[in-house]
């Protein structure tokens, strides 16, 4: 089946993860701009980052067969410095023209700061005179609640338009909200933290495929890009249809992603044929 | 959606398998209590620590049936969120 990863850092996994994801039917990744596991001192460390995830990550994913497309963005956790992010922001737009980066993200809320909160205006802001698509972090743990329903209120009062914004890492107690509000949503699946294959499921079963993207974890901590397959097949085992998980694992990054022309993977109708009747 | 039954078949022993693995982790910190390995960079721990209380606190709500809205894990993490 094939699958599209639509939260991936690429640049903290293997070439072995590129190889085995595409064994397992994974034909495209979109990598966001995140924090690196401490906090960067210059602009040009972040530009650097940026040419990485938006030039160079694609000719390593070509190399087995998979697409690649890049965010930009100052990641909330580092949003806390405004002057660096302020500087970031600026040449920001430079990367709009990279025939490989989709958007702005992820930007958000980390510990739900003053700082962190003007640094998330400016780049929704940015993200929407330049036509940008918008994801969204959401908190980790027990600021997941209160950093959402800020998010919330801060796009809504920048008149962000719902349909080009994604809001992810929602859990059970985090989803409705979100997508009564219109927005698209994502699961990011961990071994730990965040969600797991199984409560992904069954959320899809609580609230539908519509406006829903699911992730596997992938970064430089504790993560398993496999938890996204691990998912597929726990929907498969339930019973669902092969193209109910073609919507949600394939088609739905399409339709989202390719909002912006750039992601130009169409989406797929399972078609089977009948043979021919021997005589 | 699966029947009653084969969500039982599916996901029984891997419950029983997280079940166990709590019931462990509290013998470890009862344990460790009585040892005296309290003292957590020179302070004193206190007897049951909040992350400790939160945990009896998510066994509890599972001892319960939940017939009508079964969304215990929507009521847990909201055990675990600063709603302040």
């Amino acid at each position: 089946m094939q699958i599209i990863q639509p939260h991936y850092h690429a640049i903290a996994r293997t070439a072995q993860d590129y190889e085995r994801m595409a064994m397992s039917g994974v034909v495209a990744v979109a990598e966001p701009a995140f924090w690196a596991g401490f906090d960067r001192h210059y602009p040009e460390t972040f530009i650097d980052y940026f040419r990485q995830i938006s030039e160079f990550e694609p000719t390593r994913a070509a190399e087995y067969g998979i697409r690649h497309f890049s965010w930009v963005a100052v990641n909330p956790k580092e949003a806390e410095n405004t002057h660096l992010s302020r500087e970031v922001i600026r040449q920001m737009p430079d990367f709009f023209q990279n025939p490989n980066v989709l958007g702005v993200g992820e930007i958000g809320f980390h510990k739900t700061t003053r700082n962190e909160e003007e640094i998330f205006e400016a780049q929704v802001d940015l993200a929407m005179r330049h036509d940008q698509l918008i994801l969204i972090h959401t908190p980790h743990l027990q600021d997941k609640v209160r950093g959402t329903r800020r998010t919330l209120e801060v796009l809504k009062h920048l008149g962000a338009n719902p349909d080009r914004v994604w809001i992810d890492h929602v859990e059970e107690h985090t989803i409705r909200e979100p997508l009564n509000a219109g927005y698209w949503v994502g699961f990011t699946l961990y071994p730990i933290t965040k969600c797991s294959p199984r409560r992904a499921v069954d959320m899809l079963e609580l609230y539908g495929r519509e406006r829903i993207l699911v992730n596997s974890s992938a970064d430089w901590g504790p993560s398993d890009p496999f938890t996204l397959q691990e998912c597929v097949v726990d929907f498969r085992r339930r019973g669902h249809s092969l193209q109910e998980a073609v919507e949600i694992f394939h088609n739905n990054p399409c339709h989202f992603l390719g909002q912006n022309p750039k992601f130009d993977i169409l989406p797929i109708v399972i078609h089977e044929q009948s043979l021919p009747v021997s005589n | 959606m699966l029947t009653p039954d084969q969500v039982l078949a599916n996901y029984f022993l891997d419950t029983r398998c997280k079940l166990i693995e709590i019931a462990a982790m509290l013998d470890r910190f009862d344990r460790a209590v009585s040892a005296g390995h309290s003292q957590t960079n020179g302070k004193q721990t206190a007897v049951e620590p909040p992350q400790v209380a939160k945990i009896y606190q998510a066994l509890k709500l599972l001892s319960q049936p939940n017939p009508s809205n079964a969304n215990r894990s929507e009521q847990i993490l909201l055990m675990f969120s600063d709603l302040s």
